[in-house]
């Protein structure tokens, strides 16, 4: 059976055909002298994924202890708020970045304290801070849209979300190498298993000496603090954040990049790689829409269809009913054979 | 002897007591406690809330989030729940009111309304019990379509034309009138038609069979399929209501604003969590009442008056809402916790 990792493939080199057909200039690289990079509808969609990316690795890990972080988007807005203000008030651009980070950290931390300490339930736990953390926000900018593109001094933060390395998108490749990261922490050492175990059976994880409260708390913790880099990535690049749209329906595309890349959302197993090809995809679509003149008031409708698509195919009953055609075709070789 | 019985009478009483006063009954409680507190602080301080005319207008601006309470407790006695109801009342009122402008009578207009509810609600339902989705990402996909789909009708704020006939929901009617507007008595039949739908969950929830697989499902999904209770039909039954009061809801909400938007509805279903969990309902499924939501509903909506008579500015209100919701969850956590060891 082919693995989701080549539907993804096969979905991404769909979608770029679409592409081109539809705008036939949509392969083609440019190397601008100004930016010092290169230019292109691909090089803008592999900028716009790295916050995909971001909530998409920390979205892949809660699911598999399988939580739900709803949150992350109001989270990027609130880290973005954070740092905007702070760059406002005249504070240093690596100070506001630190604070961003250590922000969403925070609202990581309660997260996973809810969940693991109170043992509330986690879909529950994460829109409250869903909405709260659309209004913090607000309260943050005093409900105004903070503007920090003309304060001198803010090149650094600049350059994170629009810069060039060798030519290819800071951001993205800030991005790959944290998804390494945490890949490589959990698949090199025992926490990717011990999360699949929580996320399989916390009592019994417990009776074999995993700490499954430490393990959410954890999880939670990663999740706000990816998702305050992403929230960086989105308001940087245009050095504003919008207090209702930064952020806005981004949970449902980290959990969509999540369940492309086959992690089941019922918890137990995770594949970063897949989610990471996942997010990909995710911009790729948003590209396609974009170059196809779709109304973009269509995109919500248009990955929930996507989402309801994906979730039937992995619903039992389907893969039941494809199991049983395959049994029916090896019966009926049987029965030739015999017959033969 | 006596001592035995002095032990009998004490059991009995304990019993009586416990009968009297069950442990989870508290939220629910303290959500009446704290409307109260909350109309006399209000009054004590502002000096407008123990009115006529504040508790009318409590109930007729906010008719609509009674409905949504209700609609929501179905799915969370469950342990489901249902966040497509905003983006429901927001599909609903631009389709409503775009078919009104369009010339097409009012009442065909709220009959196409509620089908396009019902619509959503089967696809939800197909999705939780044909496909197994859980029911937050079933409802949160059907959420998006909602609302995607009205933003691809109109992005345009759309004003219902005048002499239009949903003008008989909206239009006050007045018990006492009084020569001080603010004393006065008013409803309108969006309050009745709300008071109609809390009657048809009471009934349905506490005096039907439904209404009592309901909360078995509640208590515990293997079990009550093994006694043989119509467990799907029951879930269907539940994402189908929910949907269906959704909109009705936006009805009630489109007559009463006279316009619509496609970002009407946006957070509600928040508004409606926190109204069925401050009136008692407990998340996890399995306990609550019909009427502990609409007393949450009335807590909810009494805090936007609050907080703006106190001067808070209007975007701590979701902070102070989400606050809320937290403190009943762990306080219904605690109770339930507590329960158990007993």
């Amino acid at each position: 059976m082919p693995s989701n990792l080549t539907w993804s493939v096969i979905a991404f080199i769909v979608l770029i055909i679409i592409c081109t057909i539809f705008y036939h200039g949509f392969l083609s690289l440019k190397w601008n002298t100004n930016t010092g990079g290169l230019a292109g509808p691909l090089i803008t969609m592999i900028q716009e994924s790295a916050r995909y990316l971001m909530i998409a690795a920390g979205m892949t890990l809660v699911i598999s202890t399988a939580g739900i972080d709803l949150s992350v988007g109001s989270t990027m807005a609130v880290a973005g708020a954070v740092a905007m203000q702070m760059l406002i008030g005249g504070a240093n651009v690596w100070v506001a970045i630190l604070c961003a980070l250590l922000v969403g950290l925070l609202i990581g931390c309660v997260n996973g304290a809810l969940v693991s300490i109170l043992g509330l339930q986690p879909f529950i736990t994460t829109l409250i801070m869903m909405l709260a953390g659309r209004g913090l926000a607000k309260v943050i900018t005093s409900g105004q849209n903070a503007d920090a593109s003309s304060i001198p001094g803010v090149a650094p933060l600049h350059w994170i979300a629009n810069g060039f390395i060798f030519g290819i998108p800071a951001n993205f490749i800030i991005a790959v190498i944290i998804v390494l990261i945490v890949g490589l922490l959990a698949r090199k050492t025992a926490m990717g298993m011990m999360i699949e175990s929580v996320g399989i059976n916390p009592e019994a994880s417990r009776m074999t000496g995993i700490k499954p409260r430490r393990i959410l708390f954890m999880v939670y913790a990663i999740s706000g603090l990816l998702a305050a880099v992403a929230g960086l990535f989105a308001t940087a690049s245009v050095m504003r954040v919008d207090v209702v749209k930064t952020g806005q329906d981004l949970e449902m595309y980290a959990i969509l990049a999540v369940v492309i890349g086959g992690t089941s959302l019922l918890g137990g197993k995770f594949s970063l790689l897949g989610s990471a090809f996942g997010a990909i995809i995710i911009a790729m679509i948003r590209k396609t829409i974009i170059t196809l003149g779709i109304d973009a008031a269509a995109t919500p409708a248009f990955f929930a269809v996507v989402v309801i698509i994906v979730c039937v195919m992995q619903a039992p009953k389907v893969h039941n009913l494809s199991a049983e055609i395959k049994r029916k075709k090896a019966l009926k070789a049987q029965s030739k054979e015999v017959a033969a | 002897m006596s001592n035995a019985t002095a032990n009998a009478v004490a059991g009995k009483k304990i019993v009586k007591k416990s009968r009297h006063l069950d442990p989870q009954m508290i939220p629910t409680i303290a959500a009446v406690v704290i409307f109260i507190l909350m109309l006399i602080m209000g009054q004590v301080l502002f000096g407008t809330y123990i009115r006529l005319g504040f508790i009318s207008s409590l109930f007729i601006d906010h008719s609509y989030l009674i409905i949504l309470a209700m609609a929501m407790t179905l799915p969370v006695l469950t342990g489901g729940i249902d966040l497509s109801v905003g983006a429901i009342v927001s599909i609903t009122s631009v389709v409503g009111v775009k078919m009104t402008i369009a010339g097409v009578p009012a009442p065909l207009a709220m009959v196409v309304m509620i089908l396009i509810g019902m619509v959503f609600g089967l696809l939800a339902e197909t999705l939780i019990e044909e496909f197994n989705m859980q029911p937050f990402i079933a409802t949160l996909s059907t959420m998006f379509l909602a609302r995607g789909i009205s933003s691809i009708i109109s992005t345009d704020s759309l004003t219902l034309p005048s002499n239009n006939n949903f003008d008989w929901i909206a239009n006050p009617i007045k018990i006492i009138d009084n020569p001080k507007i603010a004393n006065d008595l008013t409803f309108n039949m969006g309050v009745v038609i709300a008071i109609v739908v809390v009657v048809f969950g009471y009934i349905l929830l506490h005096k039907t069979r439904t209404g009592r697989t309901i909360y078995a499902i509640g208590g515990s999904r293997p079990s009550a399929e093994l006694m043989g209770l119509p467990v799907k039909r029951t879930q269907f039954i539940i994402y189908f209501t929910s949907a269906t009061l959704a909109s009705i809801a936006s009805i009630v909400y489109t007559a009463n604003i006279g316009s619509a938007k496609n970002t009407t509805g946006v957070g509600w279903e928040l508004d409606a969590v926190a109204s069925v969990v401050i009136g008692g309902t407990i998340v996890t499924g399995g306990f609550g009442y019909v009427l502990g939501s609409v007393i949450g509903a009335l807590v909810r909506s009494t805090i936007d008056p609050l907080t703006s008579d106190f001067g808070v500015p209007a975007e701590w209100t979701t902070i102070v809402v989400g606050l809320m919701i937290l403190v009943f969850v762990v306080l219904q956590h605690v109770v339930t916790a507590f329960n158990k060891k007993e």
